[in-house]
């Protein structure tokens, strides 16, 4: 054997995992398809600017001292310091709806008194719900599914509330339409209000940095631009691997975070009766927005703004291009830094359809990306202070970009519905984590890997 | 090792997981983890860090056994006393 265990993808939960194993003695190799770490939560340049993609706050923020968090549990499986990170946590965030507002930020009594002040009539039910959420075990790997949305409305009776609580949860990590498995709620609903959003100052680099230098300082192998052609199987085993330059390798045992649906496809004559699973349909496009001055001088403190416009939130993939009724729209500078990013910028995310994107040819490609930013720039400007007139610098991000560097089946960047939550599959030594293990953001990403690779390996082996 | 010395080694490792926390009057019957905020991943580590450094293999079967510091003495003292 090549290795005791090779890693497909070096983004969050590969990395992480790929720590676990290398601290511990095991021969890993990590295998990464692209020129560049992070997978979905990754970093691009252009010109002298530098840019993250995924990454707009770090959800699950606790300050240093906390104790039993994610985050703090994270830091001590991997042997980090809080420090390492460098977070920043957020100003303020909001959720806009159509005459109603909530404002949240790392303090969640504060969350809970905007719930109160703006839904009285609601604020029973609001802690009862509150109620269901503590004493549910998200972390629970065998638990049956069961609808969120049938949960909460059964007990917030009030619809706009109820939406306004899903906003930010489903933006920021569900990958079924119009509903959340009750367990993914729970699971964001904690990271985002009872924690809080960060950011450090570097961006995503900045984790994906010390995540990189950890691995390879524990013994670590990371092998870029090396992408896995097949899985050969044999005896319900992973036999071996063929990259896409025509070397085999073995191992052990197989980490996939390459995606559920995505990994089963690498399998030789792969049969997809053996995997009863569909693929991922939500993707975004991102409008990303360089300004000639900092948000704050326009009067625009918010962190985060998550808005929608029409009577009800629809969580869904969208009939056309684009769906500009709900979105999010992102500050980078909007973080309690210590000094000042070098310009202003803002992020625009909504929801947006793959299928349209990619039949597009080219040029009509390039017009459509151009005709839709004027749209959401009109749409949004109705939740945040006009800034059109500053922009002096616009990129543009669409499923069919998410698609090419990160390889995800409609480049549903929150994978499949059907979560794998044991990371089992049914091959005996293929295991799945990341995106589709079903813990998400980017703590849940990289503590999928960790508590796969001790579930998986670290118990076993 | 003596039996001492592995409680002073197992004491050593868990203060190493959780540096915040005060050992100083964990009790010897008592589950670890009812007495310290130690949770099952902090709980593997101490059975990894056994492995990385003695070369000690405790099966999943008997994680059990290493619940309190009285029974982590008893299970590894035949398996460090040649250490």
């Amino acid at each position: 054997m090549d290795y005791d265990v090779l890693i497909i993808g070096a983004g969050m939960s590969g990395l992480a995992a790929g720590i676990r194993l290398a601290y511990y003695g095991k021969r890993v190799c990590i295998v990464e398809k692209h020129y560049r770490v992070g997978g979905l939560n990754s970093f691009y340049n252009l010109g002298r600017r530098k840019f993250d993609v995924g990454l707009h706050a770090m959800t699950n923020y606790v300050p240093k001292g906390v104790k039993l968090a994610p985050l703090p549990k994270l830091l001590r499986q991997l042997k980090l310091k809080a420090e390492d990170f460098a977070l920043c946590p957020q100003q303020m965030s909001v959720i806009k709806f159509p005459n109603k507002t909530l404002r949240f930020n790392n303090d969640f009594d504060f969350f809970v008194q905007e719930v109160v002040d703006n839904f009285p009539r609601q604020a029973d039910n609001f802690q009862k719900l509150l109620k269901t959420i503590f004493e549910y075990d998200e972390l629970n790997l065998y638990t049956k599914p069961v609808s969120a949305r049938e949960v909460v409305s059964s007990i917030i009776s009030d619809s706009l509330l109820a939406d306004m609580i899903f906003c930010p949860l489903m933006f920021y990590g569900n990958a079924q339409e119009n509903d959340m498995e009750l367990g993914q709620f729970v699971i964001m609903f904690k990271s985002i209000f009872c924690e809080g959003f960060a950011r450090p100052q570097a961006g995503v680099r900045q984790i994906l940095d010390v995540l990189v230098k950890r691995y390879k300082a524990c013994g670590g192998k990371l092998r870029m631009k090396c992408a896995v052609k097949s899985l050969k199987c044999a005896n319900g085993r992973v036999e071996s691997i063929l990259l896409e330059n025509g070397e085999v390798l073995t191992a052990e045992r197989i980490l996939s975070s390459a995606g559920y649906v995505e990994t089963m496809k690498l399998l030789t004559n792969h049969n997809s009766s053996d995997f009863n699973c569909p693929a991922g349909q939500l993707s975004f496009v991102e409008f990303i927005l360089v300004l000639n001055k900092e948000p704050t001088e326009m009067g625009y403190n918010a962190t985060i703004t998550f808005y929608n416009n029409s009577d009800r939130f629809n969580y869904r993939k969208p009939d056309e291009l684009v769906d500009v009724c709900s979105g999010v729209i992102c500050c980078p500078n909007n973080f309690q830094f210590e000094s000042l990013l070098p310009e202003g910028m803002l992020r625009i995310t909504n929801l947006a359809n793959f299928d349209l994107w990619n039949k597009l040819s080219e040029e009509d490609y390039k017009a459509r990306k151009a005709a839709w930013l004027e749209t959401t720039l009109k749409e949004v400007v109705k939740f945040v202070p006009d800034f059109r007139d500053s922009i002096v610098f616009t990129d543009i991000f669409t499923p069919k970009t998410i698609h090419r560097f990160t390889s995800r089946i409609n480049g549903a960047v929150y994978g499949t519905p059907n979560k794998t939550k044991t990371g089992r599959t049914h091959l005996d030594n293929l295991f799945i984590c990341g995106t589709d293990q079903g813990f998400l953001g980017i703590v849940g990403a990289m503590l999928s890997g960790i508590s796969m690779a001790n579930l998986h390996v670290l118990q076993k082996m | 090792m003596t039996k001492e010395q592995i409680k002073a080694t197992i004491l050593e490792i868990i203060a190493q997981i959780i540096p915040d926390e005060d050992l100083s009057n964990l009790k010897g019957d008592i589950p670890i983890r009812e007495q310290v905020e130690l949770d099952s991943m902090d709980f593997l580590d101490i059975i990894m860090e056994l492995r990385k450094r003695y070369g000690i293999e405790v099966p999943e079967n008997d994680y059990m056994q290493l619940a309190t510091l009285d029974g982590s003495v008893a299970y590894l003292e035949p398996r460090m006393k040649n250490l």
